[in-house]
């Protein structure tokens, strides 16, 4: 089975989002900022919930914040 | 680094003084020599039944010292929430924890199957709330750094 991974685009879409802070991202979202750190670096895969209140703070839908890639992609991408 | 990180490493470097100290003092007034109290059921149980609210206490005297420290050092504010992941990491921590002592009360029941004093059997079984405390914090601090 191919080795997948939780892939997500938050440092995109807190940039796209008037430069937004992982505190402003985490208050949002009701969580610590050492949170939204370690989802960012890809350290921790939320919870379906917290996924879909990320998303909700971004207004936009959960596959365009998260996705599931294969983890050669990952690599590949840096 | 982290307020989290920098609460695991003053909880094991907290959790080793208050143990060694809790020792010495155990060792000084009572222990010295004194072969005694090798069998004294009572004694023992005692020294790991004040053990417990000593080390509860002196945790908060010396949380709540960290937390001023780092206010004033940092400006830092303490985390009013505790989320997802704050649990996950206390639960592995937690359950390392608990793995530790297991181990360590097999052993202190393995010191009374080869002939020991039950001296033996209570330092052991000690020596184990210690560790496994430790190995509760270093784990926290394990996961906050790698992730879960």
């Amino acid at each position: 089975m191919e080795k997948r991974r939780i892939s997500n685009n938050i440092r995109k879409l807190r940039f796209n989002n008037d430069e937004m802070t992982q505190q402003q991202l985490a208050d949002k979202a009701g969580v610590t900022r050492q949170t939204i750190v370690a989802v960012e670096k890809g350290k921790y895969s939320p919870s379906l919930e917290l996924a879909f209140r990320i998303a909700l703070v971004f207004g936009s839908p959960l596959e365009e914040v998260f996705s599931y890639v294969l983890e050669e992609e990952i690599k590949e991408d840096g | 680094m982290c307020y989290q990180e920098k609460r695991s490493i003053v909880s094991a470097i907290s959790t080793v003084l208050i143990f060694t100290f809790y020792s010495i003092y155990i060792y000084q007034t009572y222990l010295k020599g004194n072969l005694t109290y090798s069998h004294d059921y009572e004694f023992w149980g005692s020294v790991i039944l004040i053990l417990i609210p000593v080390m509860i206490l002196a945790n908060i005297v010396i949380y709540i010292i960290f937390s001023i420290i780092n206010k004033i050092t940092t400006n830092e504010n303490i985390p009013s929430i505790s989320d997802e992941l704050d649990k996950i990491i206390e639960l592995k921590s937690t359950r390392n924890s608990h793995y530790t002592f297991m181990f360590g009360m097999l052993l202190s029941m393995a010191t009374l199957t080869f002939g020991l004093p039950p001296m033996a059997m209570f330092i052991a079984l000690t020596c184990s709330m210690m560790f496994a405390c430790i190995i509760g914090d270093v784990s926290q601090l394990y996961f906050i750094r790698r992730g879960v």
